[in-house]
């Protein structure tokens, strides 16, 4: 059994590790993270065991990237208590569900981690442990708090109409 | 949406599950996810190529003939391949022998696609585009180094062809060469025909090995 091209990895998990670090970064930096990842990523697919779980293996070195990214930002943007959402100007338009990745942000960064592992990337609680050096009881306990806090901060209006009004409306 | 917000929406309000799931499975058609799956894309090519880690790129090249494949190491091209030839099985197959690491990266290929893209308007006659042959050895070798001494318009048999690299008993064995040619067009096996002057056997299949010989003699002329 042999790797199968580089390409298809990105193919199959280029989403999932996109949206994993929109949960975790705001949006510029997301982009950059999942970028970053999937580098490093390619550095070492040679290497991968060919019966690896990829998509774990992905986001394990994805969580590295966003922390590294968070550290750096931590040291170099002190002055700055809260850096704005969205940075004016931007001709991209808001993914549609950023109010959602927002206040996943906002969560403390134990649960934020947990919830995006678990219920963004689709990780069992094992593998979210793993990641983030833990017990899986910890991580269980982490994603059930930060889907609780997520509720709180984040209610969604009832039916489907919610759904189709525009981004800045739910804001 | 995502499973995310399924979960959130599902447990106020139960009729919303569907909504989500039903906008869940619209995610993968959402333009903005695509479009930064498209920047993720360019941004990882170029990366990997100024980190020396983009040990095969490849791209399509919409041609007469049907989408060619077309992949390139750093040292040159290394494969060109019919739609026949399953692009998918191709690309797994350089994975497995030249290096798992294929990244689709147009960018860095434009050069070569614009050079067929010029072949088949007639604006060009020959390649000039660095070459990579590691995937052939010995004899197959031999033919493939040889065959662009076959000018453009003109074909030789097997047989003759055989006798040209110094084994006139080898006509079987340039067939095979042929048959097996990583980069078709580009190195000119379709200019290979059978005795009697009929196209004979193609990578391509013989209707493209016919339109092949078609283009260049009737510009040739």
């Amino acid at each position: 059994m042999s790797l199968p091209p580089f390409d298809r990895v990105v193919s199959e998990h280029g989403r999932v590790v996109l949206r994993v670090c929109r949960a975790l970064l705001p949006a510029h930096d997301a982009e950059d993270a999942a970028a970053d990842a999937f580098l490093a990523a390619l550095e070492a697919y040679p290497r991968l065991r060919p019966d690896s779980d990829v998509k774990s293996w992905l986001v394990t070195i994805a969580h590295r990237k966003a922390v590294d990214i968070l550290r750096r930002k931590a040291r170099h943007a002190m002055p700055v208590d809260h850096v704005p959402e969205r940075p004016g100007g931007s001709a991209e338009p808001a993914l549609p569900d950023e109010p959602l990745w927002a206040a996943v942000r906002k969560l403390p960064t134990k649960q934020r981690h947990a919830v995006a592992y678990h219920y963004v990337a689709d990780l069992a609680y094992a593998e979210v442990a793993a990641i983030m050096g833990t017990s899986e009881a910890a991580a269980r306990r982490s994603a059930a708090d930060g889907i609780k806090a997520l509720r709180r901060a984040y209610p969604p209006a009832s039916g489907s109409e919610q759904r189709s009004l525009p981004t800045k409306e739910m804001a | 949406m995502n499973d995310l917000e399924r979960l959130l929406a599902g447990a106020a309000d139960p009729a919303a599950d569907a909504a989500g799931a039903a906008s869940a499975a619209g995610a993968a058609a959402d333009p903005s996810a695509s479009a930064a799956m498209r920047r993720l894309r360019v941004a990882l090519a170029s990366r990997a190529q100024e980190q020396n880690l983009l040990d095969v790129a490849y791209r399509t090249v919409d041609t007469p003939v049907g989408e060619l494949l077309i992949a390139a190491t750093p040292l040159g091209l290394i494969r060109v391949a019919y739609a026949r030839q399953d692009h998918d099985a191709v690309l797994a197959a350089l994975a497995r022998d030249v290096s798992p690491r294929v990244l689709f990266a147009p960018a860095k290929l434009d050069d070569a696609a614009r050079q067929f893209d010029d072949y088949f308007t007639r604006r060009r006659r020959g390649f000039d585009l660095a070459v990579d042959l590691q995937l052939a050895g010995g004899f197959r070798r031999t033919v493939l180094e040889h065959l662009p001494d076959v000018s453009y318009g003109r074909t030789v048999s097997y047989g003759e062809f055989a006798a040209e690299v110094g084994h006139p008993r080898a006509a079987r064995a340039v067939g095979t060469a042929c048959a097996t040619n990583p980069l078709p067009l580009l190195i000119p096996c379709h200019r290979v025909v059978l005795s009697d002057g009929s196209p004979g056997a193609y990578i391509g299949g013989p209707e493209i090995k016919r339109a092949l010989l078609d283009l260049e003699h009737a510009a040739a002329a």
